[in-house]
């Protein structure tokens, strides 16, 4: 990654600490996760060692330091879509895909993580397939959708 | 002409509209069910058939379940909604209602018109319909009616009023307002909102922090989010009275990196408000001046807690630390700050507008005015709901959200921090103390209902996996403690639960409550504590019998064919990714257990396809070992 394109992201800070994690999340934004360059360049900017920068972000479960497949599939784990049976999706994509949860397919082409809520969950179980969500999910309508993109 | 006056000619003019105006709720639940879809179909319609019509986006107005809504306005009637529209729907809806007149009303399900039935005959009124007959929307009054990304339609809807009226008051009889209001703290404990402002304020200093805390860790709970995407300004508003009634002229709302609409819509709002003169110095042409940061959190629970807050708005790990000092001492920068919840912000200009009298009519004495649930789990009407205080559990569970298909086993609050409730306690009020005295807490709102089908170990230990996930790891009670009570919920679940184990996870969940460094950890095992007060014969069912009730654990579960109902329609064969199931087209089909991955495809396939017959049943079985 070019020099610039952090630039371009450190650009809209002033460098302080509390920063950090702002910047975390525009990076992972920008490259969907956090590079060991990433952290290098971020260290840089803010004066702070790596393994600061590491000690902050593996804290919080937002933050990857693996690079994404190319789709992402997100189950809702949160109570909603637990109690309607969230669980049977997460085990469904396991077993369709051959990867667990925050795993990504050998080809990289599926990306698979769970999510604690998506804040509808009025309409639970659901599933976020890149950005799109999907409501009410049933088993075989999932495996449908991943057959399609297979 | 003030600001105001603008804005209110400009809402007159929406309202007394010769167009028809389309609202249409795209917020997340909206958009999640499809709205965005309908919105294009509802553009697309217009400008085929040429017509002129205004569209407004509109946040939750808190039947998710009735999700994507649409509602028209035609000039001179009163605004129709339509409930689980979908494109071709609206297409239709508004081919007839637009151009035909016809207001399609078998597809509405209310009206907002003022009296009686409006001009629609059979069509009740929207608030009048069951989930929303005993709600009173205090906090939530805008939403699902102006547009959130419009300041006038906030303005137009005595926005910055309260606020208004909070400047020319001294910042002590503000905090005297907050305090005869008798608010207390939304966000869970229930601690009165004054008192920790007079703390603040009478430390000496002139740097003090206001913070709204957004991090909404409960999964399963989305009050907060809904309310900053349907109404941001009311959240700001509110913010801008507590910074005023502190004497803080900086301020901050923590809010969750995912909640990607709700973070854009704030921004939206502050800078609306910067071009208002409504932040900034001389707000509203008095001395106080004031400035926010939005700041994101990334996902971690206990930045629910105000220290680990704190820590995190510092570019820290959000860790907890030992209180005292409290924050409203030395918080953030070591600067005395306070830390109010979404909600209990959102109350604060109803409360300046209207006056503490006013909002005492709703509630009880020692807990007034109202509270948000996202009412949501095993509950036919789910949604974002508003209620007095006081109000009983079973009249949410049952009137509101019309109770549960199959048979209501219990009520869940307070998330990973909160607990059962049996059908027993479904009488008492929701307060503070009584929801505490039953065993669980009122929390910030999350309310999930279960029913036959949710089982109540499976339950608790779901909670403890997120609480164990969650732990910051800083003492071992809740790091060491929380793993050994996942393992022994995860052996009852398997059906390896020994006698003894029940009585250790007694013993460990006492001991991680009382030993643990911070609310996190002190609450854990709140789940595991309540559901064996209040659950113990599914416990004992689990150990003893290796029964799941429920049959919601997948181990204690198995899949077979009532022989009686299968027309061998092979549409379960065709789904099953094991090849379990066999038999010839019309014939009897039959399950091999040893290659069944329980996986539930046929089971949903047997239910829900025309051509199959409902053949497919799971079930526990009591084995005594
Ligand atoms: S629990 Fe799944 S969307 Fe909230």
């Amino acid at each position: 990654m070019s020099d610039n394109t952090y630039n371009d992201i450190f650009s809209a800070f002033r460098g302080d600490e509390g920063d950090l994690i702002a910047i975390l999340l525009r990076i992972q934004e920008k490259f969907g996760y956090i590079s060991e360059d990433a952290v290098k360049h971020t260290a840089q900017f803010l004066r702070l060692s790596e393994n600061q920068i590491y000690g902050v972000a593996s804290f919080y479960s937002k933050f990857r330091f693996t690079e994404p497949g190319t789709t992402s599939i997100k189950v809702c784990m949160g109570t909603a879509c637990h109690v309607h049976g969230g669980k049977f999706l997460a085990d469904a994509v396991s077993w369709k895909l051959g990867v667990s949860i925050g795993q990504v397919t050998g080809d990289r082409r599926f990306d698979f993580q769970r999510v604690n809520c998506l804040g509808c969950c009025a309409l639970a179980p659901v599933v976020k397939i890149n950005d799109r969500v999907h409501a009410r999910m049933m088993v075989t309508g999932l495996e449908e959708i991943l057959s399609r993109r297979e | 002409m003030t600001r105001r006056q603008v804005a209110r000619d400009k809402w007159d003019s929406l309202k007394e509209s010769r167009v028809p105006v389309i609202h249409i709720g795209t917020a997340t639940c909206g958009t999640a069910a499809g709205a965005l879809d309908v919105l294009e179909s509802v553009r697309r319609t217009l400008s085929e058939n040429r017509l002129e019509a205004t569209l407004v986006q509109v946040g939750c107005i808190g039947p998710c379940y009735l999700e994507p809504l649409m509602d028209i306005t035609m000039p001179g009637s009163p605004r129709v909604s339509y409930a689980n529209v979908t494109p071709q729907m609206a297409r239709s809806i508004i081919e007839r209602y637009l151009i035909k007149g016809d207001p399609s009303l078998e597809l509405a399900v209310g009206h907002f018109g003022s009296n009686g039935n409006g001009d629609f005959d059979g069509l009740p009124k929207f608030f009048e319909m069951p989930m929303l007959k005993p709600q009173v929307r205090v906090v939530l009054r805008n939403c699902g009616f102006i547009d959130p990304e419009d300041i006038d339609h906030y303005l137009a809807n005595d926005g910055y009023v309260g606020l208004a009226g909070a400047l020319e008051k001294r910042p002590e009889d503000v905090i005297a307002e907050v305090k005869e209001a008798g608010l207390r703290g939304r966000g869970g404990a229930g601690f009165p909102t004054y008192r920790k402002w007079e703390i603040c304020r009478s430390v000496p200093g002139t740097t003090k922090y206001m913070i709204c805390n957004c991090s909404e860790g409960d999964p399963g709970a989305f009050m907060n989010r809904s309310l900053i995407e349907s109404d941001p300004h009311c959240v700001l508003e509110g913010l801008l009275i507590a910074a005023y009634a502190i004497g803080a002229n900086h301020g901050y709302v923590y809010i969750n990196a995912d909640y990607a609409l709700a973070i854009a819509r704030l921004k939206k709002a502050a800078s609306q408000m910067k071009e208002y003169g409504l932040l900034g110095e001389n707000i509203l042409d008095s001395a106080f001046g004031f400035d926010v940061t939005i700041k994101e959190g990334a996902g971690a629970f206990v930045c629910g807690e105000e220290t680990a807050l704190i820590g995190s708005i510092e570019g820290k790990r959000g860790m907890p630390r030992s209180r005292p000092p409290f924050p409203a001492i030395a918080g953030l920068r070591g600067e005395p700050t306070i830390i109010n919840n979404v909600e209990t912000l959102g109350a604060l200009p109803n409360i300046l507008r209207n006056g503490a009298a006013w909002y005492r009519q709703f509630g009880v004495q020692g807990n007034y005015g109202t509270k948000t649930f996202s009412l949501v789990g095993k509950v036919r009407r789910p949604g974002l709901i508003e209620v007095p205080l006081g109000i009983k559990l079973r009249q949410i569970i049952f009137e509101i959200g019309g109770g549960s298909q199959k048979r209501f086993k219990a009520v869940q609050t307070g998330g990973p921090s909160g607990g059962c409730l049996s059908e027993e306690y479904l009488d008492i009020p929701v307060e503070y103390e009584s929801m505490t005295a039953a065993g669980s807490i009122m929390g910030s709102g999350g309310m999930i209902v279960m029913d036959e089908e949710t089982c109540a170990v499976d339950l608790a230990l779901y909670f403890l996996h997120f609480t164990q996930n969650e732990s910051c790891g800083k003492c071992s009670p809740c790091r060491v403690g929380t793993h050994h009570m996942v393992d022994i919920l995860e052996k009852i679940v398997r059906g390896q639960g020994q006698m003894d184990d029940l009585s250790k996870l007694q013993v460990l969940a006492e001991t991680v409550a009382r030993a643990s460094l911070c609310g996190l950890g002190q609450t854990a095992p709140n789940p595991v504590l309540t559901t064996l007060r209040h659950f113990r014969s599914e416990y004992l069912q689990h150990v003893k019998e290796k029964y799941c009730p429920a049959a919601a654990c997948k181990e204690l579960v198995e899949y077979d064919i009532d022989p009686v109902k299968c027309n061998g329609c092979h549409r379960c064969v065709s789904v099953c990714p094991t090849a379990a199931i066999t038999g010839a087209k019309s014939e009897l089909h039959k399950i091999d257990i040893y290659l069944c991955i329980k996986c539930k495809a046929c089971y949903e396939i047997c239910r829900f396809d025309p051509l199959a017959a409902d053949a497919i049943v799971f079930r526990s079985r009591r084995s005594v070992s």
